[in-house]
């Protein structure tokens, strides 16, 4: 079997990896696709100390934030095509103006 | 450790999640960008099978792979944007990030390394990932879980208020 400290590596490199995204990327859209992998990571941080631990608490704690992550995407690409409506564009550097 | 078979698919899998991530990070194209973020979810699905943890794995398949990206999609074919020239404000900030997601990488790889999450994984209980341990845990999800599960039915709703009333067109004024 793999040891969970395998899984914790896998775990942190996706999670810096989207870290990185979240600062280099300046296309909302691919920042936004950037929290979501460390969502990911978290979520597999989450299932392999539940495997560890031998409980169904974690899987279902990954349950919720898969919830949590569909209302944040849903809410967040609404936010992106209103700000793409008044300012025709996607580039965060621009979003620099709380007023439209 | 000998190469057992379980060792030798998490390594592919594992170079497959990290080539894809990278993959997402430089594309400049958005639809590859969101291309390589589905293949890195089916390869987490794929982790979660391999963990024992099936419903997990076919609700990752289905939210994340499915609903999240075709959303992504979707938006990046209509707003036509996908593709950004690489202007930046910030010059530095390219090199600041590697900098700061090396050092996050680091300080993890520290606390991995330093033996405090090196526990084996025992072999599974034979309900853990069978019909019975899904049984299991809707049992946990609507016992003991009940309240988050009804709040989280709240939390749906607002979204999908929010997201009505944040697109939607006003007369004569902007949505």
């Amino acid at each position: 079997m793999v040891p969970v400290s395998y899984y914790l590596v896998i775990s942190g490199i996706l999670f810096a990896i989207g870290a990185a995204g979240v600062m280099i990327r300046r296309n909302a859209l691919v920042v936004f696709m950037s929290v979501e992998l460390m969502l990911n990571a978290g979520n597999l941080a989450f299932v392999a100390f539940a495997r560890m631990h031998n409980t169904y608490s974690g899987q279902l704690f990954v349950f919720f934030v898969m919830t949590v992550a569909a209302a944040e995407v849903a809410v967040g690409l609404a936010l992106i095509v209103a700000i793409f409506r008044t300012k025709n564009s996607i580039n965060v550097d621009q979003m620099n103006s709380l007023k439209g | 450790m000998p190469m057992t078979m379980d060792l030798f698919v998490f390594l592919v899998l594992a170079l497959i999640a990290i080539a894809s991530a990278v993959g997402m990070l430089a594309s400049r194209n958005g639809i590859y960008a969101a291309m390589f973020l589905v293949l890195n979810f089916l390869t987490v699905a794929i982790f979660y099978l391999l963990l024992g943890a099936p419903f997990i794995a076919l609700a990752q398949v289905t939210v994340y792979a499915g609903a999240i990206m075709v959303l992504f999609l979707f938006v990046i074919m209509l707003l036509g944007a996908e593709k950004l020239p690489p202007t930046t404000t910030l010059p530095y900030q390219r090199y600041a990030a590697y900098v700061l997601g090396g050092l996050l990488l680091v300080e993890f790889g520290y606390w991995v390394w330093r033996g405090a999450l090196t526990g084996v994984i025992l072999p599974p209980p034979s309900e853990y990932n069978s019909m019975a341990g899904i049984q299991g845990m809707s049992k946990l999800l609507f016992s003991k879980y009940l309240l988050p599960f009804e709040v989280t039915s709240i939390l749906l709703l607002v979204a999908m208020i929010g997201a009505i009333v944040l697109t939607i067109k006003q007369k004569g004024g902007r949505g």
